[in-house]
């Protein structure tokens, strides 16, 4: 019985992603709201990388980094090579993950704050990199005139029509992110679900009892954190093509902190928290631009509230124990 | 040379002041305090008003820097990080806690104090010339008074953590909390007294450090990443770690910025602090697994 429960509010929350929503978008012309929502999409998308690392115990702060390096890996391919934006978004992320897997190796050793220190650190070191390597990523003026995704067919039949072609290439990117953030959580549930998510589990709980069974920790957490900076890549790389421009400041420490502020909002406990605490978030802070001035002050005292009553993340109202 | 390890010295001596409110509030709760540069800043701008603008003593400044954010930092311990810790599932909630209250005083600041760059007289006027002793440096006499102010400060709270009964205590907490509980030390007086200390250190840094750079608005983010930065390379919760990781910040930064161009400094510190970091990931003095 409970399994055809989960079943119709999953079916639910897909008519309203993928049918109601940008319908009433559409009938109202509301592009702002659309861009919103495509852009909460994405951040849910590179937080929930942020969400699978607390799941093994680390706290993450330099998820900006390989949304960064996503975002210019994709930006180089599709500009420089002339790749299919489909194939550059999934090297974007191939790339990430590779290299988190080479930083990871020896950084996921480290644990509580000097995990999370290190992370911190490393936005910076990629900004400053990106600064730093010209001939590729163009220093601080930046990669600009993105291309447009363009048609993807397979047997000369068109799966996805040409962005540039569209009336409207926002809706594009709207089914493009809602899309992708539907797939990130779905693999995220599974994995959590699955025998995999228990062991990993076991790593947040107690790393040593856990390889004292047999469990082999560090491949499991080098195998999550790469599937983390999956997440990051892909979620940047078309971040950058909505936007059409890349710079060194696209993604910064700031946006690292913001990515492990909505995983705590929306709750550590539960895999759809990250949705929710970015969707909260974005749009607080976009209503209170009416305060001028006073937007920080609000948005932040409401951030210190929300914690000081509800410390375990918003879902926790839903689930009480 | 000798000018300019001598200033990466006296610019040591206030980064190992800010590193150590940073590391006192880490080890006594396991937060990681976002809000350290923000309350530096607090701590200039009080200099600023009290000894810029009314023109009293520079120490009733420094005074008044420290008693103010002490009672800001008793305030946030009391009425915000000891409720949502007692709270939450997972210690690290506080963080999303410490990061709001940091961009809550940025907020703050910036609508009380506006966005103008701001700087005070300095304390003592004139300028050393090391020429007539033989020795290759000019320094004002400022600096030289400013750092040797930072140096006793950082003995008067060695000293007090040593030998005074909250020092003591407060090191016991940070040692082994159940332990120190169950010999009757009361965790959450000397968590707001540590606390409370912590902010001092941070506004006591400031108040310093604008009569020789000035304050603006936003440079508090900038200065809690090189906190941390400090907090690392020494090891976290550590006092003797804090110290030597902000001498070596300032050292290493004061070399840097004069053989190489400003960014690629910051990225050779930091590509160096994680290759450091992966064989000695408690830093240099730190607990293993922090």
């Amino acid at each position: 019985m409970k399994n055809k429960q989960f079943i119709t509010r999953v079916l639910i929350a897909l008519i309203f992603l993928l049918v109601i929503i940008p319908a009433v978008l559409i009938y109202t012309q509301r592009n702002d709201f659309l861009y919103g929502i495509t852009s909460v999409a994405i951040l849910a998308m590179i937080s929930a990388g942020v969400w699978l690392t607390f799941y093994i115990g680390r706290i993450n702060m330099g998820q900006g980094a390989y949304a960064l390096i996503g975002a210019y890996c994709a930006a180089v391919l599709i500009t420089q090579l002339n790749l299919s934006f489909w194939l550059a978004l999934f090297l974007a992320g191939i790339l990430a993950s590779l290299f988190s897997i080479l930083i990871g190796l020896p950084i996921l050793r480290l644990r509580g704050v000097y995990f999370s220190m290190i992370t911190l650190t490393l936005t910076e070191v990629v900004r400053l990199l990106a600064i730093a390597l010209v001939p590729v990523t163009n220093g601080p003026r930046g990669i600009t005139n993105i291309p447009l995704p363009g048609e993807l067919s397979i047997f000369g039949i068109t799966i996805i029509p040409d962005f540039a072609n569209l009336q409207n290439s926002k809706i594009g990117f709207y089914y493009l992110s809602v899309i992708a953030m539907i797939v990130t959580f779905a693999i995220l549930y599974r994995l959590v679900h699955s025998r995999m998510g228990i062991l990993l589990k076991s790593l947040q709980q107690n790393e040593e009892l856990a390889s004292s069974f047999g469990v082999n920790i560090s491949y499991l957490r080098v195998i999550s954190y790469a599937i983390a900076s999956f997440f990051a890549g892909v979620g940047g790389a078309i971040f950058i093509n909505l936007t059409q421009s890349v710079y060194p400041t696209t993604f910064q420490v700031a946006d690292s902190i913001n990515y492990m502020l909505y995983t705590f909002l929306g709750g550590l406990a539960y895999v759809f928290g990250p949705i929710l605490g970015a969707f909260v978030l974005y749009f607080s802070w976009d209503i209170l631009f009416i305060f001028k001035e006073y937007q920080l002050l609000i948005y932040s005292s409401i951030m210190i509230l929300l914690m000081l009553f509800l410390p375990n993340g918003l879902l926790s109202l839903r689930f009480k124990k | 040379m000798e000018q300019i390890l001598l200033n990466g010295l006296i610019t040591g001596a206030q980064y190992a002041l800010i590193a150590l409110g940073l590391t006192l509030i880490f080890s006594l709760m396991n937060i990681l305090n976002f809000a350290h540069g923000q309350m530096y800043v607090l701590g200039a701008f009080v200099t600023y008003y009290v000894y810029g603008k009314l023109g009293l003593p520079f120490i009733v400044a420094v005074i008044a820097s420290g008693l103010t954010l002490a009672l800001i930092g008793a305030i946030f311990e009391k009425y915000l990080f000891n409720p949502v810790i007692k709270k939450s599932l997972r210690e690290e909630s506080s963080m999303l806690l410490a990061a709001g209250t940091a961009f809550f005083l940025d907020a703050l600041i910036l609508i009380v104090f506006g966005e103008k760059q701001r700087s005070v007289p300095s304390i003592v006027d004139g300028v050393f010339f090391g020429d007539a002793y033989g020795i290759d440096i000019i320094i004002p006499y400022n600096r030289i008074a400013i750092g040797i102010i930072a140096v006793v400060m950082i003995t008067a709270f060695i000293l007090f953590m040593q030998y005074s009964k909250p020092g003591r205590a407060m090191r016991a907490l940070a040692q082994d909390k159940t332990a120190a509980q169950l010999m009757g030390v009361d965790l959450d007086k000397y968590s707001l007294i540590g606390f409370a200390m912590g902010a001092m250190l941070a506004g006591v840094a400031g108040s310093l450090l604008v009569t020789i750079t000035g304050v603006n608005s936003g440079i508090g983010g900038g200065i809690s990443v090189q906190a941390f930065t400090m907090i690392m390379i020494g090891g976290a919760g550590v006092i003797s770690g804090a110290i030597l990781g902000g001498f070596i910040l300032g050292i290493v930064e004061a070399l840097g910025l004069y053989y190489l161009p400003g960014d690629i400094t910051y990225l050779t510190i930091f590509v160096c602090l994680m290759i450091f970091l992966t064989l000695r990931p408690q830093g240099l003095m730190g607990k293993p697994w922090g």
